[in-house]
């Protein structure tokens, strides 16, 4: 599914839900009152949306510090040679949460997402010994917004 | 909503960051865990995670409104996969800013339309003399280097150097999750509240 299959409803739809669900009893009802359809009709337009991959996920986004777990972004530089190889074994870990690949010597760039604040540094440590590579390690040190809204 | 708050009755122990993750008892994580991969698509949400955590729907509802309260939960919402919305410039732009600014200037660029997560990160000197972080997302590197000069031009002089980093590959996408128990293990604690 790409931007060329959304209707009028649907880009309605994504805007209004990326500012987030009501917390209330039948949510999705009032959602799709403000639309103008029936509660119905939101339901299976969202199921295939994020069935069809234009929504990455539909739910409640946890801040991770403030469910006790730790959380960095951290980067590598690895030789073009190796890169695949070095992508296998960063993604292998399951406290990798997003991994990118970037155009700059720092060409790797990974979130780590951990149970344990303390877990970062031994997962870092674990990543160094199975890549052979330094990890720079840039936990954010102040927060001062996070906010995506993409307008469709 | 606010991020970086905590709600006064909650006891602030030496930063804002950690200041309400002992709030969470085993019937929270256990509603963490059954909704991370996303809440279902039903007309009665909280009463299917009702279900599969062993408790009221209601119950869900209202420890899912207290965890948006206190900041656990940002809000619960639809999360678009940038390239299919057209927005195939994904630019982590990165700035060498004053010290003495940067907190003043963060928020200023933070507040800058189209800036999705604003950071202050640690240098690594010498390879990495950025303190600064900005996501911009745009549907051209055009549209994200027009972004990037408005942000350049509200740092100023405070700003040594700066880049764009877009990302040519997503390598891996799961979010995060929280490793644990099945969310039916912790229904032993049904109905209560600690």
């Amino acid at each position: 599914m790409t931007l060329e299959d959304l209707d009028a409803v649907d880009r309605r739809l994504i805007n209004h839900l990326q500012d987030g669900l009501p917390l209330v009893a039948r949510p999705y009802a009032v959602v799709a009152t403000q639309l103008g359809i029936g509660e119905g009709e939101l339901l299976y337009r969202l199921e295939r949306l994020r069935d069809g991959g234009v929504l990455s996920r539909f739910g409640p986004m946890y801040h991770a510090e403030r469910l006790g777990g730790g959380l960095t972004l951290a980067a590598l530089a690895v030789p073009e040679a190796d890169y695949d190889e070095v992508a296998g074994r960063v993604n292998a870990f399951p406290e990798v949460a997003h991994n990118y690949r970037r155009e700059h010597a720092l060409n790797m760039w990974f979130v780590l997402a951990t149970e344990t604040p303390a877990r970062i540094a031994e997962t870092v440590a674990e990543i160094e010994a199975a890549t052979g590579l330094p990890v720079f390690n840039m936990p954010k040190e102040e927060e001062f917004h996070v906010r995506l809204h993409l307008s469709v | 909503m606010s991020v970086s708050t905590c709600p006064s009755s909650t006891p602030i122990v030496d930063d804002a960051q950690r200041c309400d993750a002992r709030g969470l008892d085993a019937v929270d994580r256990a509603i963490v865990l059954a909704t991370q991969a996303g809440l279902p698509l039903v007309p009665d949400p909280w009463g299917a995670v009702g279900r599969e955590v062993g408790i009221s729907g209601a119950e869900v509802l209202e420890r899912m409104q207290a965890m948006q309260a206190n900041g656990v939960i940002r809000r619960v919402a639809a999360v678009p996969n940038h390239y299919r919305l057209g927005y195939v410039a994904n630019g982590m732009t990165v700035w060498d800013v004053d010290d003495m600014q940067i907190e003043r200037l963060g928020r200023e660029v933070a507040a800058i339309e189209g800036v999705s997560h604003c950071y202050r990160r640690p240098r690594h000197l010498p390879h990495w003399p950025y303190n600064l972080f900005a996501m911009l997302h745009g549907r051209s590197r055009e549209e994200v280097e027009r972004q990037a000069e408005v942000l350049r031009r509200r740092l100023g002089d405070a700003c040594r150097d700066h880049r764009i980093l877009y990302s040519s590959r997503i390598l891996k996408k799961t979010g995060l999750r929280l490793a644990g128990k099945r969310p039916n293990d912790a229904a032993t604690n049904a109905g209560r509240r600690s």
